[in-house]
């Protein structure tokens, strides 16, 4: 085996997005960079799909058939992307809503972020900077309140569920005008991937869902790949892609002012209030998994 | 070893130019970064870059000149102190007063902004600045270590003032040291002292910031400017080429100091005690209005704790009173609290003590500020009610939510103009103030109809006055539709006879301890004498510092800090006067 520059087993063992099957050419090679290794990749028009360590003789661009490529990685894929894996990988979480089939299924972006995978998933968890952040769009002062909600660390899942979380938004649905308090709920199934469930503006019945996927560049760069699984027949794509690449956008610049870029995992590294519940458990859990990749972990 | 000397230098690390109004200036020490900001009053802030709460550094917040205001989930920490003020996702709590951000000092010198890690002693002075006006040089960043750029400077060459033109301006090096060289410049009988300090910002990156010893003048200035721009940056060039033919030393990683554990935890720490921790001496007395005076406090020494709109302190007299006052100040006003006191005709000794016998110079003893009347800022609407003296916490109040532009209207009930305190302060609030005078107590009433009509969801009002008028205000707002929640009022004084003839056990839950409460003695007492440390301010039910929750058990509510609905609930106790209905009450204390 090569040398990587990640060391951490659990970190190792995951599957991880590197890519997103929409905008892959088909039956061409592609490369990326996961946990500090140069990968190659390759997915054909029937759905297979081949992930190697980069190597000479297969060159970005080359066309390949993935099948027939020897010494390869695992390989999967799942919600839109290709999934791999540098270690031996255990069943991907499952996403049930992906497979209702009146949903509109789709890779809102991939962007760089200069930050740590489990930093931008703390941002995901986080309602108390949407009126400073995305103000006039996910929230705007002076409706400013995190509302009591509950959060759990399912051991059977293993994931971390935060229910009854509501917070105040603007322009809340298409068919009303005023603000409105709207209906969260966020789960983490995995170290860098957090899927988030909130009331859809069409149907008062049914959640939107919309998840990011963390590829670690290395501990402190990822690529965020934001999957949207959510009911809307009305807009483009390019509409709703735009939607989400605006707040993504807003984030970006405040996750890379971050400082340590890495999760600090000591309870005494920074201060939480109540409203960051779900991020401290998420913090605990991570300790309790034994991440070190993208943390500061606690000492002793 | 040099690390350690070094962290007790000072060294500048901004220029007074880089601090212009409602700016955040971004600097660096040895790898550390800061946030440097002045704020309106001329203090100049150095903190370190990293918002307490989530890292996000303060250099992208917002100085809006009191306060500064992190980017990421709007916390506002107060000029000076770097206290926490404000926690938007909590409106109705107040902060713990000990999330206070890490501060430097700030010394400004020769157009220079001063720093040092942990300093010793004073900024030195430096021979040959102090005759004039002297003139700070554009900061050179330069990608080498300070060594480096100190040697390459030994040999620098520029022309005095005056004679920028020339090129043959005769060198020498008066002094140097580490961090700093001194250059003479002469030619055709001008010259000009330059002091050049070389700021580590990190193991391999410098600032070159250089005083000339004259401010040429207004217009000879700029070309100086520029002169001494272009020396220095072939100078850089030069001196970053040789770094590069190095290997880079290792960045410095800074090292931060843990948050309190106790604001680690979920629950808010509490207070302790009923002590008067702070000395401050009586800066100015002046009447604020007709029977009203008004201190300001200053610190002995160090800073006075972070405030927020609605705190008040514990003033121990000179007579062994103690009585409560509210915090007059706006925002970012750090440096004192002005309280104000009404002279009253039947006091037991506190306002006349404070009227008659405290003078200017005198030294008092007084609490750290405690907040039992926060104020929400997530009002689509506030309304504040004041009547007489109980305008004083709400004109913090008032002038928190015109700072930062929030909707509001504060109504302030008085006999007469001559009674309204604080001029100067309410003229800043311009129309949002709307006085209401000499009112018979059922125009009054009336007149808070007109109020307090028109409630709409998301609205809260603040009640702070007289007893009656309080009683009235609440009942008014009842039945114009307003909820419980969204009613916040404060009482001066509880003025309810107390029947503290029952006799009852408490169980306090955390320290496993039960004890007998007898008649005549309150809950608060017996807790103390059992050796339970426990906050309190008025004791007589009215401020709030004294609640405990109660887990089990029926309270008898005696106080006048609790709303209906909370005494209906049953979960909060005011352990000074309130006292239990069943036989026994556990408290999570
Ligand atoms: S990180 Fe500054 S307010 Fe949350
Ligand atoms: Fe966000």
């Amino acid at each position: 085996m090569t040398e990587t520059g990640c060391k951490d087993p659990v970190i190792l063992n995951l599957w991880h997005p590197i890519a997103a099957v929409a905008e892959t050419a088909p039956g061409r090679v592609a490369d990326t960079v996961l946990l500090e290794e140069r990968l190659g990749f390759a997915i054909d028009d029937a759905g297979n799909a081949a992930v190697w360590r980069s190597r000479p003789g297969l060159a970005t661009g080359d066309r390949v058939e993935p099948l027939e490529v020897r010494d390869t990685l695992p390989a999967k894929l799942a919600y839109g992307y290709l999934w791999t894996s540098l270690g031996s990988p255990e069943e991907i979480f499952p996403i049930p809503e992906f497979a209702e089939p009146d949903r509109r299924r789709l890779n809102a972006a991939t962007i760089g972020v200069n930050v740590s995978a489990p930093r931008a998933i703390e941002n995901f968890l986080d309602m108390g900077h949407f009126p400073y952040v995305h103000t006039d769009i996910l929230g705007a002062e002076p409706h400013t309140e995190v509302k009591e909600y509950d959060v759990e660390i399912s051991i059977e899942r293993d994931e971390i569920l935060a229910t009854r979380c509501r917070f105040f938004q603007p322009m809340a649905s298409t068919t009303s005008s005023g603000g409105a308090d709207v209906d969260y709920i966020y789960r983490v199934p995995h170290p860098y991937c957090s899927v988030l469930y909130k009331s859809s503006p069409v149907d008062e019945k049914r959640l939107d869902v919309i998840a990011v996927f963390l590829q670690p560049i290395d501990q402190e760069h990822i690529h965020a790949h934001m999957m949207l699984c959510v009911l809307d027949e009305e807009n483009e794509d390019k509409v709703i892609k735009r939607f989400q690449q605006t707040i993504f956008g807003q984030d970006k610049p405040i996750l890379e002012n971050q400082f340590p870029k890495r999760l600090p995992l000591d309870p005494r590294a920074e201060t939480p209030i109540r409203a960051d519940k779900s991020a401290i458990a998420y913090r605990r859990w991570l300790s309790q998994k034994g991440v070190t990749y993208g943390v500061i972990p606690a000492l002793g | 070893m040099q690390q350690e000397r070094t962290r007790t230098r000072w060294h500048p690390i901004a220029a007074s130019h880089d601090l212009p109004p409602r700016h955040v200036f971004h600097a660096q020490l040895w790898g550390r970064e800061f946030a440097v900001w002045r704020a309106d009053d001329g203090y100049v802030n150095v903190w370190e870059n990293r918002c307490l709460h989530r890292g996000v550094r303060l250099s992208i917040g917002i100085n809006d000149g009191r306060e500064l205001k992190c980017q990421y989930h709007g916390w506002r920490y107060a000029n000076r102190t770097a206290g926490c003020t404000y926690i938007p996702a909590h409106p109705a709590d107040a902060p713990a007063r000990t999330i206070t951000n890490r501060t430097y000092p700030a010394v400004e010198r020769y157009g220079l902004v001063w720093s040092c890690e942990q300093p010793e002693g004073e900024v030195p002075g430096v021979p040959g600045l102090e005759r004039e006006a002297p003139l700070a040089l554009r900061g050179i960043p330069v990608n080498a270590p300070a060594a480096l750029v100190v040697t390459a400077l030994r040999a620098h060459r520029f022309q005095p003032n005056g004679r920028i033109d020339g090129s043959d301006a005769e060198m020498v090096v008066k002094a140097a040291d580490d961090f700093s060289v001194a250059l003479s410049a002469r030619a055709d009988g001008a010259a000009t002292l330059a002091i050049f300090f070389v700021q580590p910002v990190d193991s391999g990156r410098s600032v070159i910031r250089g005083v000339l010893d004259r401010d040429p003048g207004a217009e000879a200035r700029n070309a100086v400017l520029r002169h001494h721009n272009a020396g220095l940056s072939v100078l850089r060039d030069n001196v970053e080429r040789q770094a590069a033919a190095r290997p880079a030393p290792a960045p410095i990683e800074p090292v931060y100091e843990r948050v309190p554990a106790a604001l680690a935890e979920l629950p808010e720490p509490s207070a302790h005690g009923r002590k008067a921790a702070l000395r401050v001496t009586v800066a100015r007395k002046w009447e604020a209005a007709d029977g009203i005076a008004g201190f300001e406090l200053r610190p002995l020494k160090g800073l006075l704790p972070t405030f927020q709109p609605g705190a008040h302190i514990d003033v121990h007299l000179p007579n062994g009173a103690i009585r409560q006052y509210s915090i007059v100040n706006g925002p970012g006003e750090s440096d004192r609290y002005v309280i104000g006191v009404k002279r009253e005709a039947d006091s037991k000794g506190g306002s006349l003590c404070l009227h008659e016998t405290v003078r200017e110079g005198d030294v008092l003893a007084i609490s750290e500020p405690r907040n039992n009347f926060p104020l929400r800022r997530d009002a689509v609407k506030t309304l504040l009610v004041a009547g007489g003296i109980g305008a004083t916490p709400l004109i913090a109040m008032a002038q928190a939510l015109h700072h930062q532009r929030l909707v509001h209207s504060f109504h302030y009930f008085a006999q007469n103009e001559a009674q309204l305190a604080f001029g100067d302060r309410l003229d800043g609030l311009k129309d949002t103030l709307v006085p209401h005078l000499g009112l018979t107590p059922q125009e009054t009433g009336g007149r808070l109809r007109d109020i307090l009509s028109g409630y709409a969801e998301g609205m809260h009002v603040y009640l702070c006055g007289p007893g009656p008028m309080l009683e009235a205000a609440r009942a008014i707002a009842g039945e114009c539709g307003w909820p419980d929640e969204a009613v916040h009022f404060e009482y001066f004084k509880n003025t309810r006879a107390i029947d503290d003839s029952s006799a009852f056990e408490i169980a306090l839950a955390r320290s496993c301890l039960t004890l007998k409460v007898p008649a005549g003695r309150s809950i608060l007492e017996v807790m103390r004498e059992a050796g339970v440390d426990m906050p309190s301010s008025c004791e007589q039910g009215a401020c709030g510092t004294c609640m405990a929750t109660v887990i089990e058990g029926e309270p008898d509510h005696q106080d006048v800090y609790l709303n209906d609905a909370e005494k209906r609930a049953g979960t909060k106790i005011m352990t000074c006067v309130s006292r239990a209905k069943s036989a026994r009450l556990v408290l999570d204390v």
